[in-house]
């Protein structure tokens, strides 16, 4: 059962090597003693677990299992799960036991996955290291004094260190490419309304989009299967059918023409980061793909761009954490305004704060039209930049990250360095196109992830491109030392 | 561009978030790092460009005006099990002047 | 110094649509507190709005009524701020671009000249919850029923220039509303409520002076009282060489007067900006023609119409067309008495009308079908029974049982009108006869008699007599 991917875990419940429930006791007895280590986890639900495990093996043993059913799963802490606490790692919502279930949580269930627990994340997904939540930092895997990168870094040190064979994730500006090039997973952020955010807590609700974090391509596309789709509670859902990405990830890939951007190998790009992608490419030619340089002119607008953008929203968006209905609410507070005040203050952390004084500022009077319509500006030179390429390419590739898994505190006090970790992975939530991300080997004992971008509604294409890499490499198979 | 403590405090007040006085350099120079940042931007021109607001090139869809199926969704008992502080069935909050 | 009055009004009105604006839930008035709030009400995380398609629709349909501009592409924006009965920290609404624009509203003065005002724009908006300020030892309670129901709001240009054009306007809008069947009108409830600008500059001015906003006037008097007051204030501070403050203020029913809430340094920085969770709102010309097609016949219509097709006056006409269900009441009596229009209208207008306002009733719920009303003139019209009688019928049906036809009344108690000459000639010569009297003074002079003779025949008549035939024998009995 260790260290076994979904497709094949799969196999052995479907072949009866196993129950679910066994499988689920091995997930949960991994992370009785690993979490403690990674902090990967906020809230562990075993029972949860053990009840939905055993139905799973009931719903086998009746002949109505999917591929799916049975397989455990962690969720990041962003989903709302009824009953069960939902705290997005604030402390504003440390009690906060959701009283509904987000739709991706609703499809898990319904194909019978079982719930290990809520996966340690940066506060309302707002950092690239995961030390800005009220849980502490997760540790990476792969070396226990660097971060697993944010904003989902619980759920990506959980699938690294196998305490779950997957996670769901949400990406706003990387928060699952990142997070999986520095753990060595393969996660992709679908389109922009591919994947229902009802139940997702929001951060920018124009770039905010859910998705899997799993060690194989291949495993992204059981995962995407089942929680994409059409939902009529969220009104940016796009409806259209959602293919079995698990059908289309073997096609071959000759003549499949890769843009590399030169902008994404430049200023900024670590070396051996730069060399280990290149690699890859190498890799890919011999598969068959055309490589060409390609130019994505605006890209350096992007990190700019988002911190207009998503500090916007996100200071509209928390505003609805005011200690009234639910969440934190501070001591005795002596009038409407105190309790506001006091209980906002003390409920979210300082990245948090930093973002809604940012946002607040942009959309204020006076200052609207030189930075949020500007932003909205360059947001749409970002998209045409893209669209522009996809005439003559089929996917973009490049590093999804600028360099490797840096050291826990290396970046804390320096918001800037900090949101330099996701200058690859921005311009894609601007524009919306789906981006995956795979790793593509090490440069010492951390793991180097490869990004590639897609056109809208290609998460087919990405995943049988990165599937098919995976095919001929075992990156994705190495597990690290301490968590063998 | 940097912000004058007066504006921090207006944009704290607006934001509901209290910063302490001895913290407002720090706050000062960090929206200050921010929006040099974002102020790249400035370096584009963007005449006539059209603001994207949404990645999806679609319009909103609409719903049919009927009572969906809500049960816990408005089960009062359920929500307000969460909430600090309630009675009779109302969200409590200091003394709202009306003006 | 003579100063000129400015005045535009920003009207609420809630829609009657099943369901909230942005989520499913019962729209309905009256529940209990925070039992029609469903999480997305309530501003849960991870929540999301979807537009409910009936308040397009109406909304649409109101555009079209005032002849506005229909946008094609409208989007909805966010209002940002904190206030308790406002779940979500912020109030989605529309803002740079409106559903509806430029429209406008015909009203009449009191001089009887027609005055055009100007509806800058009409757009959707949510609702907010209420806080309650019953003593929770010293904290307010908060319910969100309210929150998200949908709301019309109606912009007017500062076209109004006095209190009496202001209400005018807004009875107009609101007969509007009513007749479009896409908001209650009941004010009592706050489902149709107003906010006045009102601002004074010297007459000649192209300037506007400063205004200030009068929040939540939930009644016509008080829209009236209030601008009226605030006019005298603002008139007293001019004259006095002050200057008025920009600000809001908020009407007191009990002392008459207006009260400053929050001057213009205070008031909030709205930061609106385009809702990410919504798309924008596109709308086809087939759409926009299918309301067209569904609207009703709107009220200056059926005014006009009534006054061609019923040859009615003006002030007539105006009266049973104000509402929608007083209008099809009439007309279904006058086609079913098949004519006499002016008969149906003063009946109607006169002692039908003072039953619903006694009963204070409205014209939906009358006890008395057209039908009846319909049966009981059809005797007043060939005299069978006299005017007089008739208010007695009509009595009768009112509080009657079932739905009986004014004859079954009329022969029921014997009140079918003598038009028996020789009856009527016999009743006659019996009051000649027992009053000479009376009769050498009628005939040397005294002629106000008359009516004595009158009264005395129509006691033996029981009052059932046609008075006209009455007169008519009398006067040649008495010259013989």
């Amino acid at each position: 059962m260790k260290e076994k991917t979904i497709s094949q875990l799969s196999i052995g419940l479907a072949a009866k090597e196993f129950s679910s429930k066994e499988l689920t006791q091995m997930f949960l007895e991994r992370i009785k003693k690993f979490n403690p280590l990674l902090n990967a986890f906020i809230t562990v639900t075993n029972d949860v677990a053990l009840v939905q495990a055993q139905a799973a093996d009931r719903r086998r043993q009746q002949g109505l299992a999917g591929p799916l059913t049975g397989i455990p799963i962690a969720q990041k802490d962003i989903f709302c799960t009824n009953g069960v606490r939902t705290s997005c790692g604030s402390r504003m919502l440390d009690c906060f036991i959701a009283p509904y279930n987000a739709t991706v949580v609703e499809k898990l269930n319904a194909v019978g996955m079982v719930m290990l627990g809520k996966t340690n994340m940066d506060e309302f997904a707002m950092g690239s290291s995961n030390e800005n939540s009220f849980y502490g930092p997760v540790k990476n895997p792969w070396d226990l004094d660097t971060v697993p990168g944010g904003s989902s870094g619980g759920s990506a040190a959980a699938v690294a260190a196998w305490l779950a064979p997957a996670a769901t994730a949400t990406d706003t500006g990387g928060s699952i490419r990142q997070p999986a090039a520095l753990c060595g997973l393969t996660g992709i952020k679908p389109t922009y309304g591919l994947v229902s955010r009802w139940g997702m807590i929001a951060y920018a609700s124009s770039l905010d989009q859910g998705g899997p974090l799993a060690h194989t391509a291949e495993d992204c596309a059981f995962l995407l299967s089942a929680m994409a789709g059409f939902d009529p509670r969220d009104s940016t859902s796009i409806d259209r059918p959602i293919p079995d990405y698990v059908n289309t990830i073997k096609q071959p890939l000759e003549g499949l023409r890769i843009g590399l951007p030169k902008e994404y190998f430049s200023d900024g790009l670590d070396n051996a980061v730069a060399h280990t992608v290149e690699i890859a490419i190498d890799q890919y030619q011999k598969l068959g793909a055309r490589i060409r340089e390609i130019s994505l002119p605006n890209s350096h607008l992007a990190i700019p761009a988002y911190y207009v953008i998503a500090p916007a929203e996100c200071s509209s968006n928390l505003a609805r954490f005011d200690g009234v209905r639910y969440g934190h609410r501070c001591n005795s507070p002596k009038d409407l305004l105190d309790l506001y005040t006091r209980s906002r203050t003390q409920g979210f952390g300082d990245e948090v704060k930093r973002r809604i004084l940012v946002g607040t500022f942009a959309l204020s009077a006076g200052y609207y039209d030189a930075y949020y319509l500007k932003a909205q500006q360059i947001r749409r030179l970002i998209s045409d930049d893209f669209q522009r390429a996809f005439e003559y390419i089929d996917v973009i590739a490049g590093p999804t990250s600028p360099t490797v898994a840096f050291n826990l505190g290396e970046r804390v006090d320096d918001p800037i360095k900090m949101y330099l970790s996701d200058m690859y992975t921005i311009a894609v939530n601007l524009a919306g196109l789906p981006g995956l991300s795979l790793p593509v080997g090490f440069v010492g004992k951390h793991p180097v992830g490869l990004q590639l971008i897609g056109n809208y509604f290609t998460e087919g294409r990405l995943l049988n491109v990165a599937h098919r890499y995976q095919q001929v490499t075992d990156w994705h198979a190495r597990v690290p030392n301490e968590f063998t | 561009m940097s912000l004058e403590p007066i504006e921090i405090r207006k944009i704290a007040y607006l934001s509901r978030l209290d910063i302490l006085d001895q913290d407002i350099p720090t706050y000062s120079r960090n929206l200050a790092d921010i929006l040099t940042l974002v102020e790249q931007m400035n370096d584009v021109d963007t005449t006539g460009v059209v603001p994207m607001a949404h990645p999806l090139d679609m319009p909103q869809r609409l719903r049919a005006d009927e009572i969906g199926e809500i049960s816990e969704l408005i089960n009062r008992e359920y929500l307000q099990a969460i909430a600090p502080q309630v009675e009779s069935g109302l969200y409590l909050v200091p003394k709202v002047i009306d003006y | 110094m003579e100063l000129e009055t400015i005045i535009g009004l920003e009207i609420h009105a809630q829609l009657t649509t099943k369901t909230k604006i942005f989520s499913s839930t019962s729209n309905c008035y009256g529940a209990e507190p925070n039992t029609q709030a469903c999480v997305i009400d309530l501003g849960m995380p991870g929540v999301l709005p979807v537009l409910n398609q009936e308040t397009v629709r109406m909304a649409v349909m109101f555009g079209l009524a005032i002849n506005a501009e229909i946008a094609s592409r409208s989007v909805f924006a966010r209002k940002n701020y904190f206030y308790p009965d406002l779940p979500k920290g912020y109030q989605i609404s529309q803002y740079e671009l409106p559903l509806v624009r430029d429209g406008q509203m015909i009203i009449e003065l009191e001089d009887g000249s027609r005055k055009a005002i100007g509806i800058t724009r009409a757009h959707l908006e949510e609702d907010a919850g209420k806080s309650l300020h019953e003593d929770f030892q010293g904290l307010s309670g908060i319910d969100l029923n309210r929150a998200g129901t949908p709301l019309l709001e109606i912009v007017s240009e500062p076209d109004l220039r006095s209190s009496k054009e202001a209400i005018s306007y807004m009875r107009k809008i609101h007969q509007m509303v009513v007749y479009l069947a896409i908001c209650d009108g009941n004010m009592q409830n706050g489902s149709f409520r107003c906010d006045a600008n009102v601002s004074l500059r010297c007459a000649g001015d192209q300037r506007f002076g400063t205004r200030v906003e009068i929040k939540n006037l939930n009644s016509f008097r008080f829209v009236e009282r209030a601008i009226e007051f605030e006019v005298e204030r603002q008139t007293n501070i001019l004259k006095s060489g002050s200057r008025v403050i920009q600000e809001t203020r908020m009407y007191d029913a009990y002392k008459c007067e207006t009260r400053s809430m929050r001057s213009k340094e205070e008031a909030e920085d709205y930061r609106y900006f385009p809702d990410p969770d919504l798309l924008p709102l596109l709308l086809d010309e087939c759409f926009i023609s299918a309301v067209r097609a569904d609207l009703p016949e709107l009220p200056d219509a059926k005014k006009q119409r009534f006054m061609t097709q019923y040859s009615l006056s003006s002030y007539d006409a105006g009266m049973l067309t104000s509402s929608c269900a007083l209008g099809n009441y009439y007309e279904t009596v006058v086609a079913e008495l098949g004519g006499n229009p002016k008969l149906c209208a003063n009946w109607l207008m006169g002692d039908f009308s003072a039953f619903l306002n006694k009963e204070n009733r409205e014209i939906t719920d009358s006890p008395v079908t057209p039908y009846q009303i319909a049966s009981l003139l059809r005797r007043v019209q060939d005299q069978t029974i006299s005017g007089k009688i008739a208010k007695d019928v009509l009595e009768a049906l009112w509080f009657g049982e079932g739905n009986v036809e004014a004859d079954s009344i009329i022969e029921e108690r014997g009140l079918r009108q003598i038009i028996d000459t020789s009856a009527i000639g016999e009743a006659i010569e019996i009051v000649i006869e027992s009053n000479p009297e009376q009769l050498a003074q009628y005939r040397s002079g005294k002629g106000k008699l008359f009516g004595f003779f009158i009264g005395q025949v129509m006691k033996i008549l029981s009052g059932k007599a046609n008075p006209q035939q009455v007169n008519k024998l009398l006067e040649e009995k008495l010259k013989e």
